[in-house]
């Protein structure tokens, strides 16, 4: 770790603040795609790198094998996430593709739509059409449903066609309904993991919010060059602001 | 004013021989330092030069972004998100257009309210008004076709729905929407005629009407917070004695007024480049889909109060089109302003009671229509009333309320100018400055 700098400080206050702002219109803002109910909250960080490393591992080994990262290189992911060339070749490339070559999935879209109904879609800008908190939510809400093709439902996308990928690290989940309740909206009251898995709760937590850390980075690989240079051109700035005040000021004295 | 052009004075033979046969630095001079300004301008004034930077800022960032898009269906939408990952800087100069989009609308509804507010509009200056509206017809068909061309679903769905506006005139209306198209639904035909348009067609109506605007302005000159026409007291030397020379004074003001805009469009840029979902909307990161319509169809908010009446205004006679019409309306009768207020006062300082109040309304209800557009109204009726409310109905009530308001505007101000309105006496000069 290093000392927080002036600048450092000012960055994590203006991130701060940026949270704040987007939390609050995004409120009142013009509504996000969000199938279900009440999501839960993702709270990742694109400051923690070690998180978006434990999530591109995870997404590679249980992800990429249906989805593809059609917009992400393989090379930037090794260039943003601090890895060397070759660790990225020998754990996250595992379709042959070449290190410059963006991440796509070897599945044919043919046999995909057969096998689950619909083709897994592309998971490039997926945290920014969805958000962060959908992808964590949707992660953790499968839950066993036999009257499903795969066997699998899930409380955040009714009917998704997705089975769930991380049963091994979470167990199974089967859902509790409302007394009363059987069908329709609001009949589930909550999920509860029937069948342990490799994982505790706060283990399987921080598995997803690794791999929702990964997919926010991979939806806007930039956002990690922004929010590093931003504070840096609004010193500037500030600096020409005063500057520019301070100038007109002197211009204005003979105005009467 | 009127920008008498004076031949400058220098000892440079290279200018003077420049001069001789093309007064260009003649004319400069007579458009910045030649050009007398009120002393009195508020923090108001400062949107007029803004809109003229973020009008830089757009077709600078457009150059290079058309050097990297393809205006085709099949590669709009990749080639948005090349320039987003892949070229140099390519994120900054999408973020600084996307963003310099929406802030080119917040500047301009801001200088049009204070126009509003002092009565620019009014007698000499009802044709820098009308060329000021022109631009604004134009900066909307120029947003509405660059928020089209990346592609995503709400480009999509929003070119769908606005184009099919169209559709609501007798007769014609079917045929007029495929022309527009130029086929049965956007397509690669309308993506690259939209295209053509926005890079090329509409930037150069843009700054030429803007050329007319300044022309116009510095012919009649600027008016100011007070309403008072400066060129009617004069000095001496000829000059308003409440005019001070454009350049340097309002020169370096526009300076400390640019540092501080710039701070904010840079902490967007930076820090919160989608706004919220405001400026860039979740919906447009899903590729164009014409088979998957998106949950809520709206356009961009800068449209959004103009989307409301055109969404409360209920179908009649077997035909939508009376909505479509109020929708056009809503930014006709603004043309006609000059002629709607027959108010001799132009400022509000000294305008009666009466529009003051009618004034705040208007702006309330183009915020409150903002928000019914947004969908923002709708979003909110269940978490205030509960679910058991029909939601619609209210949102209907509180919509056609305000657009009655927004309406009623220029109604009251018709009547209220034609000798109800009680005003204050004009100062003779102006009252302030800093």
């Amino acid at each position: 770790m290093t000392k927080p700098t002036i600048v450092s400080v000012g960055k994590t206050m203006l991130m701060k603040f940026a949270i704040a702002l987007t939390m609050g219109l995004a409120v009142l803002g013009p509504v996000q795609a969000s199938e279900g109910g009440a999501l839960q909250s993702a709270n990742v960080s694109l400051d923690d790198v070690a998180s978006m490393q434990r999530g591109a591992k995870l997404y590679f080994n249980y992800c990429s094998g249906c989805h593809s990262l059609q917009y992400l290189r393989y090379s930037r992911i090794a260039e943003d996430l601090k890895l060397d060339r070759k660790d990225v070749e020998a754990n996250l490339i595992f379709t042959g593709a070449k290190f410059g070559e963006p991440a796509l999935s070897h599945m044919p879209a043919d046999d995909a739509t057969k096998w689950f109904g619909k083709a897994p879609p592309d998971l490039s800008l997926e945290a920014r059409s969805k958000g962060a908190d959908w992808i964590y939510s949707y992660l953790k809400s499968f839950y066993i449903d036999p009257s499903r093709p795969l066997g699998w439902n899930n409380t955040v996308f009714e009917n998704a066609s997705m089975p769930n990928a991380l049963w091994e690290l979470q167990g199974l989940q089967t859902a509790v309904r409302k007394a009363g309740v059987k069908e329709g909206e609001g009949a589930i009251e909550r999920l509860e993991v029937s069948t342990p898995g490799r994982q505790d709760a706060a283990a399987f937590d921080r598995t997803v919010r690794d791999i929702t850390a990964f997919l926010e980075y991979a939806a806007e690989p930039a956002a990690l060059k922004r929010e590093s240079m931003g504070v840096w051109v609004l010193l500037y700035l500030a600096l020409f602001t005063l500057l520019a005040y301070f100038l007109k000021h002197e211009f204005w004295k003979d105005v009467h | 004013m009127g920008a008498p052009m004076t031949r400058i004075q220098t000892n440079s033979r290279v200018i003077n021989w420049i001069e001789d046969r093309l007064p260009i630095f003649s004319f400069l001079n007579a458009h910045t330092g030649g050009y007398y300004a009120p002393k009195n301008f508020n923090l108001w004034y400062y949107f007029g030069s803004l809109a003229l930077l973020v009008l830089v800022n757009q077709i600078l960032t457009g150059i290079f972004l058309t050097m990297n898009y393809k205006p085709s269906a099949a590669e709009a939408f990749a080639s948005v998100e090349y320039i987003m990952r892949d070229v140099e800087w390519g994120w900054l100069i999408r973020y600084m257009h996307s963003t310099g989009a929406s802030l080119f609308f917040v500047v301009v509804y801001l200088h049009m309210f204070r126009g509003m507010m002092y009565g620019s509009y009014k007698k000499p200056r009802e044709l820098v008004w009308i060329l000021g509206m022109l631009i604004f017809l134009a900066l909307m068909a120029e947003a509405f076709m660059g928020y089209v061309l990346p592609w995503g679903n709400m480009s999509f769905w929003g070119a769908k729905v606005i184009i099919s506006l169209f559709g609501t005139i007798p007769w014609i209306g079917e045929s007029l929407v495929e022309w527009i198209m130029g086929d049965y639904l956007p397509a690669d035909a309308t993506l690259n005629r939209f295209f053509a348009l926005h890079v090329i067609a509409l930037p150069l109506v843009l700054l030429f009407l803007v050329v007319l605007h300044l022309a116009a302005l510095h012919e009649v000159g600027s008016n100011n917070p007070d309403g008072v026409e400066i060129k009617a007291k004069k000095g001496a030397d000829g000059k308003p004695l409440d005019g001070i020379p454009f350049h340097p004074y309002y020169t370096v003001k526009d300076i400390f007024g640019t540092g501080f805009f710039l701070m904010i469009a840079a902490f967007i840029i930076f820090y919160a480049p989608t706004f919220g979902g405001w400026f860039l909307e979740h919906d447009n990161y899903i590729p164009a889909n014409n088979l998957a319509t998106p949950s809520h169809i709206k356009p961009v908010w800068y449209f959004t109060p103009f989307y409301a009446i055109l969404r409360m205004v209920p179908s009649l006679f077997g035909t939508a089109i009376w909505g479509v019409l109020a929708m056009f309306g809503s930014i006709a009768l603004l043309f006609f302003l000059p002629w709607i207020d027959a108010g001799k006062v132009k400022s509000v300082r000294y305008r009666g009671l009466g529009y003051k109040i009618a004034l705040g309304l208007f702006a309330v209800s183009f915020i409150m229509l903002a928000a019914v557009g947004a969908g923002v109204v709708g979003e909110l009726i269940p978490e205030w009333f509960g679910t058991h409310v029909d939601a619609t109905a209210i949102e209907n009530l509180f919509g056609r309320f305000w657009t009655i308001i927004y309406f009623g505007f220029f109604v009251f101000l018709w009547f209220y100018s034609r000798g109800m309105e009680k005003t204050k006496p004009v100062p003779e000069r102006v009252t302030t400055h800093d």
